[in-house]
């Protein structure tokens, strides 16, 4: 014990080799007696933490999960026809069906239709061969009372669709639950009779210009709400505390107005026969039957998400541009820097944080933005995001909405990343 | 370098300022300063000297008066175009380029050469002893060395007349104090004009060649700083600069310059008259602490002497200052100098004090 209490004695004792290893006054490692004394503080604050973590996992990580996974599994068909499945595992692709796969089928069909499962069945044959669900579920009528062999015979009889090869090259790909069909279809691609990745026909290509629409009106509005934005900061940054308010007032009014008030607005103002084109004929810029279409198109939904995304771009340029002292631009004048080199070499830079920061957020709500376009964009100004609504309420093919969604959120990272890279995560400065 | 007669490089002609229409902030404002002159403008908050340093550099307009730099006026002139070097009080040294880039800032808006650029901004570091730190970024630098480069980038486009507004007022004080001694000496070596607003008035004694004191918007006094300090004009200035004793009085006697001062316990004292016109008038007679003196040897002969009661002595290292009760008021105080064998004052004691009259000052009552 005495030589432990020596502090010279404490260093050498543990030492092996070239590091010494420090211990405590009696003679335990340090790190440990170090990991031990921090470890209850960091236990009592993780149990802090814990509630928001479970309630992150339970309701974001686990459901985002789900739907990445749902992305590529689709079990609707191959778990309520296992026999007719079992055939084109055992067939290479390129087999035509013979008498035992349509014996298969008919076996299958005739136990989904007792277990009154045939529905779910047609429902995912009708995502890639569009109306095979009622072939499905009247086919299921039939079988409720059993065929008859010769099998290849018995189903044309019921209906003649059962010998289309589209329709058997369709059940071939659905026959295995994991599938990357999904995402080949989100990006307008399919496979062919060689099992080859192709384009599919020009008149259903869709997604991919939607995908393009999506990204370049998302630039758009982020640079818009800049040009806007920016001047507007300035001045709440610059202004007396009380004016700065009141300002400040009216650039969150977006935000504590209801959905249903704003559209409303947007609507008398811009209708063709509303108040902006109203003053637009009086001022005789348009003529009466000239009237502009502002709205119920792509122009509408520019300008809606543009207003409502405003405040995300000033809010965060604005609590940068408050800390920027005067004397910067004051030291640049009296420099010998004309005002707007003053700005654009010293005022400029520094609010880069600040805009990358605006600029990001803008965008990426943007390019998920839902609701508005799908109230005042019309049919030019739908997005992505009203594709994926539309398949998860209408066409309920939600691994095509979980495809779509996936290849978004795949892009926002990979813009982040790229943003990272560029200008560092770091300069970010939100409030 | 004391300027050679004041031929008026720097001119304020009847200078006024309001910023609301209701009040003046500078209220007719007359003064020259000369070329390669240390000018500081010092006076309390709001007294109006940065205004008038803002009006100089451009980033206020005289809402009357003109301003004149080397005879032209330049009202009307941009902040860019006046060719006026500026340190801020924060140093506003750009903080997303570096200590380099800074200094090559005013050269470069001025469209000159790379190489002409180089020179120069290698010059000015090794100027302020800064050479090493050119690819830094301003916030590496200690406050120091940041007031250093604002100083070096203020000077690097050899601007006719420096403005430093409160340039020292965020150091600590022994850095404060080696940094007025390196500007100073930068002032006298390159014959600039320097204006240089502060609101402490040790740092004005010890760099200016003139101080102009500032108050309510007036310039109170405007004389070198040995005048300034030993021959105030009013009861503010007095009061500002330096420390300052106050006996409130009337004047008994008036011969010339020499005044008797009645105090309101009935006692006498000798005094300067400044201000005073009459006998009979109320006074303010302002004595420097360590003007005051308590062994009568060093007294002049005949001088008044009045009772006084010390109440503690504070030994301060250097000096000693003792705190009395004289003619009725608690904070009288003087000072003297710690020398081996120096009378100890003791707590209680009764001692006369008197002094020169040319350092006790009849001033006009506040």
């Amino acid at each position: 014990m005495a030589t432990a209490l020596d502090p010279h004695a404490a260093v050498v004792s543990g030492a092996s080799g070239a590091s010494p290893r420090l211990t405590t006054a009696d003679g335990q490692p340090l790190a440990r007696a170090l990991a031990r004394s921090s470890a209850r503080a960091r236990r009592r604050a993780f149990l802090l933490v814990a509630p928001l973590l479970l309630f992150v996992v339970v309701t974001f990580v686990i459901p985002i999960g789900q739907m990445l996974h749902r992305s590529i599994y689709n079990d609707g068909f191959s778990a309520n026809m296992p026999q007719v499945s079992a055939w084109f595992a055992e067939n290479p692709t390129g087999t035509q069906p013979d008498e035992a796969a349509y014996a298969a089928l008919a076996a299958d069909l005739t136990a989904a239709a007792e277990a009154r499962t045939i529905g779910v069945v047609g429902t995912r044959m009708n995502y890639d061969v569009p109306g095979t669900r009622s072939l499905f579920t009247s086919t299921g009528r039939k079988a409720r009372a059993g065929f008859e062999p010769p099998f290849r015979e018995a189903l044309i009889e019921a209906d003649e669709d059962w010998a289309d090869p589209t329709l058997w090259r369709a059940m071939r790909s659905a026959s295995t639950a994991y599938t990357a069909n999904f995402y080949l279809a989100a990006v307008d691609r399919t496979r062919d009779d060689e099992n080859n990745i192709v384009r599919v026909p020009e008149r259903q290509q869709v997604y991919v210009m939607l995908f393009q629409r999506t990204f370049w009106l998302s630039l758009l509005i982020t640079g818009l709400t800049f040009l806007l934005g920016f001047p507007i900061a300035h001045l709440l940054a610059t202004l007396p505390m009380r004016k700065s308010n009141l300002l400040m007032i009216l650039v969150l009014l977006p935000f504590w107005t209801s959905l249903l008030v704003r559209t409303t607005a947007w609507m008398v103002l811009l209708q063709q026969q509303g108040v902006v084109n109203d003053i637009l004929v009086w001022l005789g810029v348009v003529g009466q039957d000239g009237r502009l279409k502002l709205i119920y198109n792509q122009v509408g939904t520019i300008i809606a998400m543009t207003h409502i995304l405003l405040p995300f771009m000033i809010l965060p340029l604005y609590s940068v541009m408050r800390t920027i002292n005067p004397s910067y631009v004051r030291a640049a004048r009296s420099l010998g820097a004309s005002s707007w080199t003053a700005f654009r070499r010293v005022y400029f830079p520094q609010t880069l944080p600040g805009l990358g920061a605006g600029a990001l957020l803008v965008f990426i709500l943007a390019v998920g933005y839902y609701i508005t376009p799908a109230l005042v964009g019309g049919s030019s100004g739908q997005l992505i995001s009203n594709m994926i609504a539309m398949h998860m309420t209408e066409t309920l093919n939600w691994s095509m909405a979980a495809a779509l969604a996936a290849i978004l959120l795949a892009s926002v990272l990979v813009l982040y990343w790229i943003y990272d890279r560029l200008v560092g995560i770091d300069n970010l400065k939100l409030g | 370098m004391t300027p050679t007669g004041n031929d008026g490089f720097v001119v304020f002609d009847h200078v006024q300022k309001s910023y609301d229409g209701q009040t003046l902030v500078v209220k007719d404002l007359n003064l020259s300063i000369g070329k390669g002159e240390f000018l500081t403008m010092l006076g309390p908050s709001g007294s109006g000297k940065t205004t008038c340093l803002m009006m100089l550099a451009g980033f206020e307009t005289a809402t009357h008066g003109e301003i004149r730099l080397a005879g032209r006026n330049i009202n009307d002139v941009p902040p860019h175009k006046r060719g006026i070097g500026m340190v801020f009080q924060n140093y506003a040294l750009f903080p997303h380029m570096t200590v380099g880039e800074n200094l090559a800032f005013p050269l470069e808006v001025r469209g000159m050469s790379k190489a002409e650029r180089e020179s120069r901004v290698i010059r000015a570091l090794d100027m302020v002893q800064m050479g090493r730190f050119r690819t830094r970024r301003p916030a590496q630098l200690s406050g120091g060395q940041q007031q250093r480069i604002a100083l070096a980038r203020a000077l690097v486009f050899d601007p006719q007349l420096v403005l430093m507004d409160e340039p020292l007022g965020a150091l600590d004080k022994q850095l404060r104090e080696h940094m007025q001694y390196e500007i100073k000496s930068l002032h006298d070596n390159l014959g600039i004009t320097v204006v240089y607003v502060t609101h402490d008035q040790g740092e004005a004694l010890t760099m200016s060649d003139r101080i102009a004191v500032f108050n309510d918007g007036r310039i109170q006094q405007l004389a070198p700083p040995s005048v300034l300090y030993e021959q105030p004009e009013n009861s503010f200035v007095a009061g500002f600069i330096g420390e300052n004793n106050k006996l409130p009085g009337t004047i008994e006697k008036l011969d010339g310059q020499r005044a008797e001062v009645r105090l309101a316990n009935g006692e006498l004292i000798d005094a300067t008259a400044v201000n005073i016109r009459e006998v009979g008038q109320q006074t303010l007679v302002s004595i420097r602490p360590e003007r005051v003196e308590f062994k009568p040897d060093l007294m002049p002969a005949g001088t008044h002497t009045i009772d006084a009661e010390v109440r503690d002595v504070i030994y301060m290292g250097d000096i000693l200052r003792a705190r009395m009760k004289v003619a009725g008021s608690d904070d009288f105080v003087m000072k003297f100098r710690n020398t081996l064998g120096q009378t100890r004052l003791q707590p209680g004691q009764h001692i006369r004090i008197g002094w020169n009259p040319q350092d006790a000052r009849a001033l006009d009552p506040v």
